[in-house]
C-alpha cells in the first residue's frame, strides 16, 4: 500500500475509534459520577422504595418500577397495532402504496418528543381524564389497575404516549423482516390451499419472528429511554400503584425535573447512578434486539 | 366441511381489513398532531415570535428569537463537531473494513445510537459543565453531537456500500490508489445518499430536548458559547408545563416552527434522494 492509502485508513480508523472511546468515556463518567451515591448507599438503593431528597432517603425502585410498567404496557398497545400494520404494508399494500404509507410512518418517528408532549398535555390528558379513565373504571374497574381517581395524568396517559411514540419503530422494522421472507414461503402455503391470511399468520410471521421480536425489543428500549413526552405527563408521584391510573415517576423523568436543583453530594449522584441503571437496562435490551435482527435479515437474504 | 371454508375466510377476511384499519389509524396519528399544531400554533403565531425576546406572562407581544437564534447556534455547532467524526467513522466501515475491529465500532454505533438522549446530556455535564462551573451552549452541542456521529456514520457507511463494486474496480484498474479511488469516485457516487443522512441525522437532533436540559439550560435573553442558552424545544418544554394561557400559546407557536423545521428538512432529504440518484438501490 502507498502512504496516502496508509494514512487514509488510519485517519478514518482514529475517527471509527473515536466511537469506541465515547462509549468508554460514557460508561466511567458515569460511573464516577455516581460514586458518592454507589459509596454511601450501596445495594440499598435499588432496594428501597423511599424517595425523599430533603431527609436524603434515596431509593430507586418507585422509578425502576413505573419505566418498567409504562414501557410494557406501551408495547402492549403498541406491537399489535405495528404488526398488523406492517402486514398490511408488506403482504397486502401494493409497493407503491406500501412505500408511500412507509414514508409517512417514517415522518411520525420523526417528530421530536416534546412534540409528543405539547399534545399530550393539551389534547391527551384531558381526553383520558374525562373520558377514557371513567369509562375504564365503569367496565373494569373490579380489576386493581383501573381503581382510584382519574388524574388525566399517571402511568396509563404515559403509556399511550409512548405506545404512540413506539409504533413506527415496531413497523419499519418488522416491516423489513417480513419482507425478507422469500416469496417460496408464501407461494407454497397458497398453494396448499390456505387463505391469505392463514399464510400470513401460519407461515411469514413465523418466518420473520425474530425480526418482530427484535422489533418489539428495539421499540422497548426506546420506550425505556423516553424523556420529555413522558416526563410531561407521568404525574411525578414517586410511589408505586398497583393502579394505572395513579400518578408516577420514571427513572428519565426524575433526572429530567431534578438533576438541575440537586444539591449536596449524594442527590445528584443518586440521580447520575439512576441513570446508569437506565443505561444498563436499554444496553442489554438494544444488545439483544440488534442480534435478533442481524440474525434474520441474514437467514432472509441468504435463503432468498 | 362447506362451514368451516366460509368460517376460514370470514376470519381472512376480518383480519386482513383488521390490518388495513390499523395502519390507516397510526397514520391518522400524524395527520391529528399536524392539524392540532397548525391550529393552535397558527393562532398564536405573529411576526413579534420571530423578533422579540419572551416576556412575562401577562405582558402581550413577546417572542422566541433567542430560541432560534439559540437552536440553529446549539445545532449548528453540534454539525460542525459530528458530521465530520460521522463522516470519516463512516468510510472507515465501508471502504477499510478489517474484520474483527469493523464489527465492533458497527455493533457500538447501534448501542450508542439507542441510548436514551438524557443519559447522553449527564455524560456532556460531566465532562463539559462540570469543568466549566456553568452551563452552556458548547455543552448541549457536544451532547447533540455524540448524538449525531453514530446516526451519521451509520448512514455513511450503508451509502457508501452501495456504490458498485464496478466503479470502484474502474478506477483501480486505471492505476488510481486506494484513497484517490474513495475521494474521487466512491465519495462522489454515493454523496447523495450520505448527504441525506446527514440532513436526516441534523433534523432528529434539532428536535432533542432532554440532553440540553442540564447542558445549555434555557435563557430568557441571548445566549452565547459559553453561557445558559435557549433552544426551541426547551421552550416548548417550559412554557408548556407552566400555568399561564400566554405561555401555552407561545409553547404551541414554538411546536408549529419545531415540526415545520425539522418536517422540511426531512422531506427535503428524502426527495433528494429519490431525484436524481447517483446509486443503483436494489
Amino acid at each position: 500500500m502507498q502512504t496516502g492509502d496508509v494514512a487514509a485508513r488510519l485517519i478514518t480508523l482514529a475517527f471509527a475509534a473515536g466511537i469506541l472511546l465515547v462509549a468508554l468515556l460514557l460508561v466511567r463518567e458515569l460511573w464516577t459520577s455516581s460514586s458518592a451515591a454507589r459509596h454511601d448507599l450501596g445495594f440499598g438503593f435499588l432496594k428501597s422504595s423511599e424517595w425523599d431528597p430533603v431527609t436524603e432517603k434515596f431509593g430507586a425502585l418507585p422509578f425502576i418500577y413505573g419505566t418498567v410498567l409504562t414501557s410494557v404496557v406501551a408495547l402492549l398497545i403498541s406491537v399489535p397495532l405495528g404488526l398488523g400494520a406492517a402486514i398490511f404494508l408488506s403482504e397486502l399494500a401494493p409497493a407503491g402504496v406500501s412505500n408511500a404509507l412507509t414514508f409517512l410512518i417514517e415522518l411520525l418517528a420523526a417528530i421530536p418528543s416534546v412534540i409528543y408532549g405539547l399534545l399530550a398535555i393539551f389534547a391527551l390528558v384531558p381526553l383520558m381524564r374525562n373520558h377514557v379513565e371513567p369509562f375504564l373504571k365503569t367496565t373494569l374497574g373490579w380489576l386493581p389497575f383501573f381503581q382510584g381517581r382519574a388524574y388525566g395524568v399517571g402511568y396509563l396517559t404515559a403509556a399511550v404516549i409512548l405506545a404512540v411514540m413506539t409504533i413506527p419503530f415496531v413497523i419499519s422494522v418488522s416491516r423489513e423482516s417480513l419482507l425478507a421472507v422469500p416469496r417460496e414461503q408464501r407461494e407454497a402455503a397458497l398453494a396448499l390451499g390456505a387463505t391469505r391470511w392463514e399464510t400470513t399468520w401460519q407461515v411469514v410471521v413465523p418466518y420473520a419472528k425474530l425480526g418482530i421480536l427484535g422489533s418489539v425489543f428495539l421499540g422497548l428500549a426506546r420506550a425505556l429511554g423516553e424523556t420529555m413526552a413522558v416526563t410531561m405527563v407521568i404525574g411525578n408521584d414517586p410511589k408505586i400503584s398497583a393502579s394505572l391510573l395513579a400518578p408516577g415517576y420514571t427513572i428519565a423523568a426524575v433526572i429530567a425535573n431534578e438533576f438541575t436543583e440537586a444539591t449536596g453530594k449524594i442527590y445528584p449522584a443518586a440521580l447520575v447512578e439512576l441513570g446508569l441503571v437506565l443505561f444498563g437496562l436499554t444496553i442489554v435490551i438494544n444488545g439483544v434486539a440488534r442480534l435478533m435482527i442481524m440474525a434474520t435479515t441474514r437467514k432472509g437474504s441468504r435463503r432468498s | 366441511m362447506n362451514g368451516r371454508l366460509m368460517w376460514r375466510k370470514m376470519v381472512n377476511g376480518v383480519m386482513l381489513s383488521l390490518t388495513g384499519v390499523f395502519t390507516v389509524a397510526t397514520i391518522s396519528v400524524l395527520f391529528l398532531i399536524l392539524g392540532y399544531l397548525v391550529y393552535y400554533g397558527g393562532r398564536s403565531l405573529d411576526w413579534n415570535f420571530f423578533t422579540r425576546l419572551p416576556l412575562s406572562p401577562g405582558e402581550q407581544g413577546g417572542g422566541m428569537a433567542n430560541a432560534i437564534v439559540g437552536t440553529v447556534q446549539i445545532v449548528g455547532t453540534a454539525a460542525f463537531i459530528g458530521l465530520p467524526i460521522g463522516f470519516l467513522a463512516g468510510v472507515y466501515l465501508s471502504e477499510f473494513e478489517d474484520r474483527r475491529f469493523a464489527p465492533l465500532v458497527r455493533y457500538v454505533a447501534d448501542l450508542l445510537n439507542g441510548i436514551p438522549s438524557i443519559v447522553i446530556g449527564l455524560l456532556a455535564w460531566s465532562l463539559v459543565v462540570v469543568p466549566m462551573r456553568r452551563f452552556s451552549a458548547l455543552a448541549g452541542s457536544i451532547a447533540l453531537s455524540v448524538m449525531l456521529v453514530p446516526i451519521v456514520t451509520r448512514q455513511t457507511e450503508q451509502f457508501l456500500r452501495e456504490v458498485p463494486s464496478a466503479l470502484r474496480e474502474g478506477a483501480l484498474a486505471l492505476g488510481a490508489s486506494k484513497w484517490k479511488m474513495i475521494a474521487t469516485v466512491v465519495v462522489p457516487a454515493g454523496s447523495k445518499g450520505v448527504l441525506t443522512g446527514m440532513i436526516l441525522g441534523v433534523a432528529r437532533i434539532a428536535g432533542e430536548s432532554a440532553p440540553l436540559l442540564f447542558t445549555s439550560l434555557n435563557n430568557q435573553f441571548w445566549g452565547g458559547f459559553t453561557q445558559p442558552t435557549a433552544s426551541l424545544p426547551q421552550m416548548i418544554y417550559t412554557h408548556a408545563i407552566s400555568v399561564y394561557d400566554d405561555w401555552h400559546r407561545q409553547a404551541w407557536a414554538a411546536g408549529l416552527v419545531l415540526i415545520t423545521l425539522v418536517l422540511v428538512a426531512n422531506i427535503a432529504a428524502r426527495l433528494v434522494l429519490a431525484r436524481g440518484i447517483s446509486v443503483p438501490r436494489g
